[in-house]
């Protein structure tokens, strides 16, 4: 103790001051930067947020393929897939303003924690300049948030709640993914050609946000059509056995059973309602039917046979005929030996036009690139012509409307399109009362 | 009275599964003091026995059918069974189609030399340890096992079905006088709880008319004194414990048409079998049987809407409510005996 100068209050002084500099997110600290994570002359990290461990995470590692294949495509390597078929040309395979593509990736095992700090650790850490992936609402609305706060862009993977482009929207995020809304509104005239606008439908609902916008979207379309709502039952996320609420059914007065589940809980309540008897029952006069409103190839395997005949909604799927799934699916098919699943395509999707943003923008900085996908139409990627709304940043494209196969040619053959609904039908005003709520609030460029 | 009888259909077959797993969890902490938090693991390792056999029995080779093509337009590559190939297509099909009772028999060795290589290889070291170190050692063991089938098998549920036979459902109510359609359960449901009465009976039997089962209640009666006997309690102890994880693993087993295998269901099911220990008494067989059944019943009617309407959310918590309860007013459970976990 022989240094006079640093005495104990000098020292208490520069503790604090150190603690919350190393407290404060570097985000908002670095001051010289134009805007967060500005690449430099040679590479530009993006951030592959997905579900690796958790109930989804099959979903996440086919997020992460088609990731890495839109790397590769970005980077002039491989067969270049939906760069092709793209209606907008200014993606050359040179990566991203001359700068070579570079992904970190993270693990959101399905919760929002979880995400919030994998993506935190990918912006400060890693530099990523931009957030892609996911495979649930809650997970996307809270990275959405964080990217928000932090300056970069979030381009939303697999999340279909209203809330995401509703309620919770924001600047700084993009969604290309479907939503519930848009799921009712595709499936309720075919449900209403198929089995009659006289239904008495019975709802069993995932516990959480997903499953209460989805209810309410698919019961209001289908409402609108004449049908009638006998019960609404909430169950628990990750029930397992599902027979408890699913025996009631038969005997409450309902011919229909609609699953609002996802993941293995609708492999789980779809086996159990059909081995419940339910296809083959009869109520008010006619065949008991069962409606899945959000159907993936990847759930469809896991529920077997049970899921033929079973209507659903779907954002994107490989067997569609346009010149950009074919490309996408080729690509994929040839590199992984499968088919690729929607959250795949919708991921692989968000990359490009990220990607395509920032090249017609010519610039890096978020807000240059919000204003260039803001009201952006394109083509070529699947589902037809396409709008990124300003309004709430929305994607709006024809909704897929399928059923299960009930003699499939292979293994992936497992969902026919019966309907492809025109993007008209399923458009609604920002301000819809399913929407209502929201305040996109102004880009954020960080730094 | 149609609903209230098919939830305690329900209730039976849900209880089946929590009788099972909490028979094998009493045998082993009543006569070896060990809480076994691994136990639920052996329950999911039973029923990725059952998909595994499907998958060996579903090994095939590739055969290139020109007449079709793939998804993306290539030749088709179809598979063929190799036991197609060996036993004939008929005989292979059926050999696949009976692959989850097929795996019972592959199961019983399997799990016991899992719960035999679980005892001598980890759970031993644990027998003076306290409760809290036991919980700990096999709460990791549990998550180390689920780990690894997760890495082998994927996140997603794996669909195995019943034979053929046994898939579909059966009119209850219309054998009882009912309307048509007014009960209908699954034949798979009902196998189940079948099985799992034949097996909580051979377990029963066993222990009652046999000298091994003789000296494993003296054993849960009064440890030390058997131990003075001279009797080798550490080979029974093994035996012990293999005869658990073979309860838990057919559980698991049987369990795969009902529930398809996913690498959390063993967790999914323990926290609920501990419930059911401890509600039916610690150490007492008939209460965990006697437990897991009302448990399973009381759950299926709190998941009426009716009773959801009624109080919102006791399809949830109605297991610890009914746990809490019984703890309050009967300290060691329905069935304990005086001193189990009292010291």
């Amino acid at each position: 103790m022989t240094d006079k100068n640093l005495s104990r209050r000098g020292l208490l002084k520069a503790g604090a001051a150190t603690g919350v500099a190393l407290a404060t997110p570097t985000f908002f600290t670095g001051a010289a930067r134009a805007f967060t994570n500005e690449p430099g002359s040679s590479s530009v990290t993006l951030g592959f947020n997905v579900p690796q461990t958790g109930p989804y995470a099959d979903e996440g590692a086919d997020e992460l393929r088609a990731q890495q294949l839109a790397v590769e495509h970005l980077n002039g390597e491989g067969d270049g897939g939906m760069l092709n078929t793209f209606s907008s040309q200014v993606l050359d395979g040179t990566g991203i303003l001359g700068r070579r593509v570079e992904y970190v990736t993270g693990d959101t095992q399905t919760s929002s924690d979880a995400a919030r700090s994998s993506a935190r650790s990918m912006i400060e850490r890693d530099g990523a300049i931009m957030v892609t992936g996911g495979s649930s609402s809650g997970v996307a609305v809270a990275v959405q948030a964080l990217c928000q706060e932090a300056g970069i862009i979030f381009m939303a993977g697999l999340t279909h709640s209203n809330d995401t482009t509703g309620k919770d929207r924001k600047a700084n995020g993009f969604r290309h993914f479907f939503n519930s809304y848009m799921s009712g509104a595709a499936l309720a005239p075919v449900l209403a050609n198929a089995y009659g606008t006289d239904r008495n439908a019975y709802y069993l609902t995932a516990d959480y946000n997903w499953g209460y916008t989805t209810e309410q979207a698919v019961r209001e379309a289908t409402e609108a059509v004449g049908w009638n709502t006998v019960n609404t039952v909430l169950t628990p996320v990750g029930a397992g056995d599902f027979s408890s609420y699913i025996t009631p059914v038969l005997g409450s007065g309902a011919d229909t059973l609609v699953l609002v589940h996802y993941g293995g809980d609708m492999v789980n309540s779809l086996t159990q309602a059909v081995q419940f008897g339910l296809r083959e029952a009869q109520a008010n006069g006619r065949d008991f039917e069962i409606i899945v409103p959000l159907f993936s190839r990847l759930m469809a395997s896991g529920a077997g046979e049970a899921i033929q005949g079973i209507f659903g909604s779907t954002n994107w799927h490989w067997s569609l005929p346009d010149a950009g799934s074919q490309a996408f699916t080729r690509s994929f098919g040839e590199k992984y030996g499968f088919p690729p699943s929607q959250a795949a395509h919708t991921c692989y999707v968000q990359t490009l036009l990220y990607a395509d943003a920032v090249t017609r923008a010519g610039s890096f900085n978020p807000c240059a690139v919000v204003e260039a996908l803001e009201g952006f139409e394109f083509d070529g990627l699947g589902n037809g012509p396409t709008l990124y709304r300003a309004e709430d940043h929305q994607c709006f494209k024809d909704v897929l409307v399928v059923r299960g196969k009930a003699n499939p040619d292979n293994q992936f053959d497992l969902l026919e399109i019966v309907e492809v609904t025109p993007v008209e039908q399923v458009t609604y005003a920002p301000d819809h009362p399913q929407f209502a709520g929201g305040n996109l609030g102004t880009c954020n460029p960080g730094a | 009275m149609e609903a209230i009888i098919l939830q305690i259909l329900n209730g039976l077959d849900k209880g089946s599964a929590y009788a099972l797993i909490a028979l094998g969890l009493t045998l082993i902490f009543g006569t070896l003091g060990v809480v076994n938090f691994a136990h639920g693991a052996l329950f999911m390792i039973g029923a990725f026995v059952a998909v595994t056999l499907n998958r060996i029995f579903n090994l095939s080779f590739t055969v290139i059918d020109e007449t079709r093509t793939d998804f993306l337009g290539n030749p088709m590559q179809v598979e063929v069974p190799y036991v197609e190939q060996w036993f004939g297509a008929e005989t292979g099909a059926a050999i696949i189609d009976w692959s989850v009772p097929l795996a019972i028999i592959v199961a019983i060795p399997i799990m016991a030399l899992i719960g035999i290589a679980m005892e001598r290889g980890l759970i031993k070291y644990f027998y003076k340890r306290p409760h809290a170190d036991q919980i700990l050692v096999t709460f990791g063991l549990a998550i180390v096992l689920q780990e690894i089938v997760k890495a082998f098998y994927g996140a997603n549920p794996i669909p195995t079905p019943a034979p053929d036979a046994f898939r579909g459902s059966f009119d209850v109510g219309q054998l009882i006088g009912f309307e048509p359609f007014a009960i209908v359960y699954p034949y798979w449901r009902l196998v189940y709880f079948a099985f799992a009465a034949i097996v909580i009976g051979a377990v029963f039997a066993f222990l009652q008319f046999t000298t091994f089962g003789m000296v494993v209640r003296a054993g849960m009666a009064d440890r030390e004194t058997v131990g003075i006997l001279g009797i080798d309690i550490d080979k029974r102890f093994t035996t012990m414990f293999a005869i658990a994880a073979i309860v838990a693993g057919l559980a698991g087993v049987m369990y795969t048409p009902i529930l398809s295998p996913n690498y959390h269901m063993g967790m999914d099911f323990l926290v609920l079998s501990f419930v059911v220990v401890v509600v039916g008494g610690m150490g007492s067989l008939g209460g965990a049987v006697a437990a897991g059944f009302l448990l399973g019943v009381l759950q299926s009617f709190a998941s009426m809407s009716q009773v959801i309407d009624l109080i919102p959310g006791i399809n949830q918590v109605i297991i610890y409510l009914v746990a809490i309860i019984v703890l309050l007013t009967r300290p060691r459970g329905l069935m304990g005996r005086k001193g189990v976990m009292e010291e």
